[in-house]
C-alpha cells in the first residue's frame, strides 16, 4: 500500500496500513467522564409567579423546587433580590449529573426594581472569583466548578416589545453568562401572536446589541446536526410552558400538560409550545457547548479583565522560562545599587557637615588668638607701668627735694605721657 | 306610617317613561380609566366590552420606539348609539404606568387626573351662573389590570389600589386569563380578596343601606367573581361554521362569551347592563361628594386664615360667606 503524503504546513498526512486502535480514545474519555460524573449549574431569572420552579421541575422531571408555601397577606413582601441555590444528584443510564439550580426570588417584584440585576451579577462574578482562586492554588487537584453555565431569563408574554427591566438585565449580563431568554406562559399567545412577539424580541435584542446563546454549526458537523441546529435556531426565543401534573387526553392517554375548559395544552407537543426544543438544546445537544463557552470564553474574558485591572501587565517580550533565581539576582543587584547610592549620598552629606564645623572652629580659634594677643599686650603695658612705678619707688627711697619731686612728678607726668 | 291607598289612577307612574324620554334626548357620559402595565390586554378588553374598536394599543411595537419614561394620560372620546340611546364614552388609557424599572410614583398622574375631573366639576358647580347641564368628565369606573400568575397582589398593586379606591370605583380584572386553569383562578381570586381585605382596599360594588335583597344578592354574586378573569378578543373565528368571538389556540378555541371559559359576560353585564347607572351615581354621591367636602373645608379654612391675618393687620374684614369663583385649592402632589 502506498502511503500518501501531503504537506500541510509541515504536517504530513499519512494513511495507515492496518487498524492501530487510537480511534478508541473517545470511548476512553467517555468512560472516564462517566465515572467522574458531570455537573451543570443553571440560573433562572424572572418575576414571581412566572413559572420558574415549574419549568425546572418539568425539564428534569423531578421536584427540584418544592411547592411554594402560601404566605399570609400580613407577611412582608421580600425586599430586593435573593440568590439561593439548590443541588440535586440525578442519574440516567449510568450517567451521574450534579445539577445545581440557582433561583433569584424577588427579581422584578418590588415597586422599585432599579439595580435588581446587581446581586445576580455579583453572584455570577463571585463564582468566577472562586474558580480563579482555586486555579491559583498550589495544589489544584480538586477544583470544584460552581460557575453558572446558563441563565434562563423568563420574558412575560405581553406581545409587545421588551420591557425596560428585560433590556437592562440582559445588557448587563450577556457578556458574563450564556443567556437563554424564553417566553414564559406560552399558552397566553396564539400562534400568529407568538410569531410577531418573537420577531419583536429578536429585533429588540439586536437593536441593543445583546448576545444570546445560539447553536452554531461549523464545518465539522454532520448534516443532521446542522439541520437540527437550524431548527433550534428558528424557534429562538423558545415559548414554553411547564407542568408537573398529568392530564388525560380525550383518548385517555396521560400526558404532562394543563387542562383548560377549551382544551388541553401538552408540554411535550411541539405544536403547542417549544419545550421540546428547549430541553433538546439545554440538555441533549448543547449542554457541553454551554459548559465549554462558560469555561473557555466567558470565564477567560472575566479573568483577563480582572487580572488587567489588578495591575498585571502582559509581558509580551517573551514567554521565556520564568527563572526565580535570576529574578532574585536581579532584585539583589537593584537593591545593592540603591544601597550604594544612599551610601555615597550620606557620606557626601557627612563630609559637608564636617567641613562646616571645621571652618567654624577655625574661625573661633582665630578669634580667641586675637583676643589672647590683645590681652597680652594689655598685660605687657600694665607690667611696664608697674615696672616704672617700682623704679620710681626705689629712687624715692632717698629724700626727694621738693624741686626734684616737682620735677619728677612733671617728668613722671611727661614720662607717662611720653610713653605714648 | 302606612302609605295611603290611591283610589283612582293618577298617572305619576309614567315618570319613568318621562325620564327615559329625557334621557334619550340628552344622552349620557360614561368615563372609564384603564390602569395596568403595558401588555396586560387593556385595549383589547375595552374594545371587546363595547364591541367596537375604541382605542389602539399603546404598547411599544418596534425596537426603535422610545420607551416612555412616565405615565401618560390619553383620553379618547367617542359617541356610541344603541337603540336611540346615546353615550359619550371616554376611555382614558394610561400608557407608561408600571413599565419602568423604578415605578415609584407612577400612579401620581393617574390620581391627579381623576381628582382634576372632580375639581373641574366642582368649579362649574360653584359658578354663580351654572351651565344647565354640566358636562360630566368625572371618572365613573377604573378597570385595574392584575398580573396573572402572581401569588396575589404585588406591592405595586397594593399601593395603587389603596389610592385609586379612594377616588373612584375600581373594578379589578385579569385580562389575559387564558394562561390560568380554573383551579388557579379560584386560588388567585381567593388570595386577592384576602389581601384586599387585609389592606382595607374596598372595590366596587359597595354595599349601602339602600340595597334591597335583590341588590344585595346581585352584589354578593359579583363580589364572588372579583377579580374578573376575562379574555378579550376583537376577532371573530369560525368554529363549526359558527362565528365565535374568541381566540384560536393550537389546543382549543376560547369563546369569550362562554361563561365556562371566562368571566367576560359577567363583567360586561355587570358594567353595562346592571350597574351602569349605579356607577355614575356612586361616582357623584360618594367619590365626588368626598372630594367636594374636603375641598370646601379647605376653602373655609383658607378664608378663616385670611380673615385672621386681615383682622390682625387691622384692615377690613372679609365677611363674605359666598365662596368666590376662582382657582380651587386643589390637592398638592405630596398628598397623593
Amino acid at each position: 500500500m502506498k502511503s500518501t503524503a501531503g504537506n500541510t504546513g509541515g504536517i504530513q498526512k499519512k494513511k495507515m496500513n492496518g487498524y492501530v486502535g487510537f480511534s478508541n480514545y473517545p470511548n476512553q474519555v467517555h468512560r472516564r467522564s462517566v465515572k467522574r460524573g458531570f455537573n451543570f449549574t443553571l440560573m433562572v431569572v424572572g418575576e414571581s409567579g412566572i413559572g420558574k420552579s415549574t419549568l425546572i421541575n418539568t425539564l428534569f422531571d423531578s421536584k427540584i423546587f418544592p411547592d411554594r408555601e402560601e404566605m399570609p397577606p400580613s407577611a412582608e413582601p421580600a425586599k430586593g433580590v435573593d440568590v439561593t441555590s439548590m443541588s440535586a444528584d440525578i442519574q440516567e443510564n449510568g450517567v451521574k449529573l450534579r445539577l445545581t439550580v440557582v433561583d433569584t426570588p424577588g427579581f422584578g417584584d418590588s415597586i422599585n426594581n432599579e439595580d435588581a440585576w446587581q446581586p445576580i451579577l455579583e453572584n455570577i462574578e463571585s463564582r468566577f472569583d472562586a474558580y480563579l482562586a482555586q486555579e491559583n492554588r498550589v495544589n489544584r487537584s480538586k477544583i470544584s466548578d460552581n460557575r453558572i453555565d446558563a441563565v434562563i431569563y423568563f420574558i412575560k408574554p405581553t406581545g409587545h416589545c421588551l420591557r425596560v427591566i428585560d433590556i437592562e438585565f440582559m445588557k448587563r449580563l450577556h457578556t458574563k453568562v450564556n443567556l437563554i431568554p424564553i417566553i414564559a406562559k406560552a399558552d397566553t399567545l396564539t400562534a400568529s401572536e407568538l410569531e410577531l412577539f418573537k420577531a419583536k424580541i429578536l429585533a429588540d435584542i439586536n437593536y441593543h446589541g445583546i448576545q444570546i446563546f445560539k447553536p452554531v454549526s461549523d464545518e465539522f458537523d454532520d448534516p443532521e446536526t446542522v439541520a437540527d441546529n437550524r431548527e433550534i435556531l428558528s424557534k429562538i426565543p423558545f415559548a414554553v410552558i411547564g407542568s408537573e401534573k398529568h392530564v388525560e387526553r380525550p383518548d385517555g392517554t396521560p400526558v404532562r400538560g394543563r387542562r383548560y375548559p377549551w382544551g388541553i395544552i401538552e408540554v411535550e407537543n411541539e405544536e403547542h409550545n417549544d419545550f421540546i426544543k428547549l430541553r433538546q438544546m439545554l440538555l441533549r445537544s448543547h449542554m457541553e457547548e454551554l459548559k465549554d463557552t462558560t469555561d473557555m470564553v466567558l470565564y477567560e474574558n472575566y479573568r483577563t479583565q480582572k487580572l488587567l485591572s489588578m495591575g498585571h501587565v502582559q509581558d509580551n517580550n517573551v514567554f521565556r522560562e520564568f527563572n526565580p533565581l535570576v529574578q532574585m539576582e536581579e532584585e539583589k543587584r537593584a537593591h545593592d545599587g540603591k544601597m550604594q547610592k544612599m551610601e555615597t549620598e550620606m557620606s557626601g552629606v557627612f563630609q559637608q557637615k564636617v567641613n562646616e564645623k571645621e571652618a567654624k572652629l577655625k574661625q573661633s580659634e582665630e578669634e580667641l588668638y586675637a583676643r589672647h594677643k590683645e590681652m597680652k599686650s594689655v598685660l605687657e603695658k600694665q607690667r611696664s607701668e608697674l615696672e616704672e612705678k617700682k623704679k620710681r619707688a626705689e629712687v624715692s627711697a632717698r629724700p626727694v627735694t621738693p624741686m626734684e619731686q616737682q620735677h619728677t612728678t612733671k617728668g613722671k607726668k611727661k614720662n607717662i605721657f611720653s610713653g605714648f | 306610617m302606612t302609605a295611603p291607598e290611591v283610589q283612582d289612577y293618577v298617572g305619576f307612574d309614567t315618570i319613568t317613561q318621562q325620564m327615559e324620554r329625557k334621557f334619550l334626548k340628552r344622552g349620557f357620559n360614561l368615563n372609564v380609566i384603564l390602569v395596568g402595565e403595558s401588555g396586560m390586554g387593556k385595549s383589547t378588553l375595552v374594545n371587546s366590552i363595547f364591541s367596537t374598536h375604541l382605542v389602539d394599543s399603546q404598547g411599544r411595537r418596534t425596537a426603535q420606539e422610545v420607551i416612555r419614561k412616565t405615565t401618560e394620560i390619553l383620553p379618547v372620546t367617542q359617541t356610541l348609539d344603541e337603540n336611540g340611546v346615546r353615550v359619550r364614552l371616554t376611555i382614558i388609557d394610561t400608557p407608561g404606568f408600571g413599565d419602568q424599572c423604578n415605578n415609584e410614583g407612577c400612579w401620581v398622574q393617574v390620581i391627579k387626573y381623576i381628582k382634576d375631573q372632580h375639581a373641574a366639576y366642582l368649579e362649574r358647580e360653584l359658578k354663580p351662573q351654572r351651565d344647565r347641564i354640566i358636562n360630566d368628565t368625572r371618572v365613573h369606573a377604573c378597570l385595574y389590570f392584575l398580573n396573572p400568575g402572581s401569588r396575589g397582589l404585588r406591592p405595586l398593586d397594593v399601593e395603587v389600589l389603596k389610592r385609586l379606591t379612594e377616588v373612584t370605583n375600581v373594578i379589578p380584572v385579569i385580562a389575559k386569563s387564558d394562561s390560568m386553569t380554573l383551579d388557579e383562578r379560584t386560588l388567585f381570586k381567593r388570595r386577592v380578596k384576602e389581601e384586599m381585605s387585609f389592606h382595607r382596599i374596598s372595590v366596587y360594588p359597595y354595599s349601602s343601606e339602600d340595597d334591597d335583597d335583590e341588590d344585595r344578592m346581585l352584589n354578593a354574586s359579583i363580589r364572588e367573581l372579583v377579580p374578573f378573569a376575562v379574555v378579550g378578543s376583537e376577532e371573530t373565528i369560525d368554529v363549526d361554521d359558527k362565528p365565535v368571538r374568541g381566540r384560536r389556540h393550537g389546543w382549543g378555541v376560547i369563546n369569550i362569551f362562554d361563561e365556562t371559559h371566562c368571566d367576560f359576560v359577567h363583567l360586561r353585564n355587570f358594567m353595562l347592563r346592571t350597574h351602569l347607572s349605579d356607577l355614575v351615581e356612586v361616582t357623584a354621591q360618594r367619590h365626588y361628594e368626598q372630594f367636594r367636602t374636603s375641598q370646601l373645608r379647605q376653602i373655609k379654612e383658607l378664608r378663616a386664615q385670611q380673615a385672621a391675618a386681615a383682622a390682625a393687620g387691622g384692615g377690613g374684614g372679609s365677611g363674605s360667606s359666598q365662596p368666590p369663583v376662582g382657582p380651587l385649592p386643589h390637592q398638592p402632589m405630596a398628598q397623593v
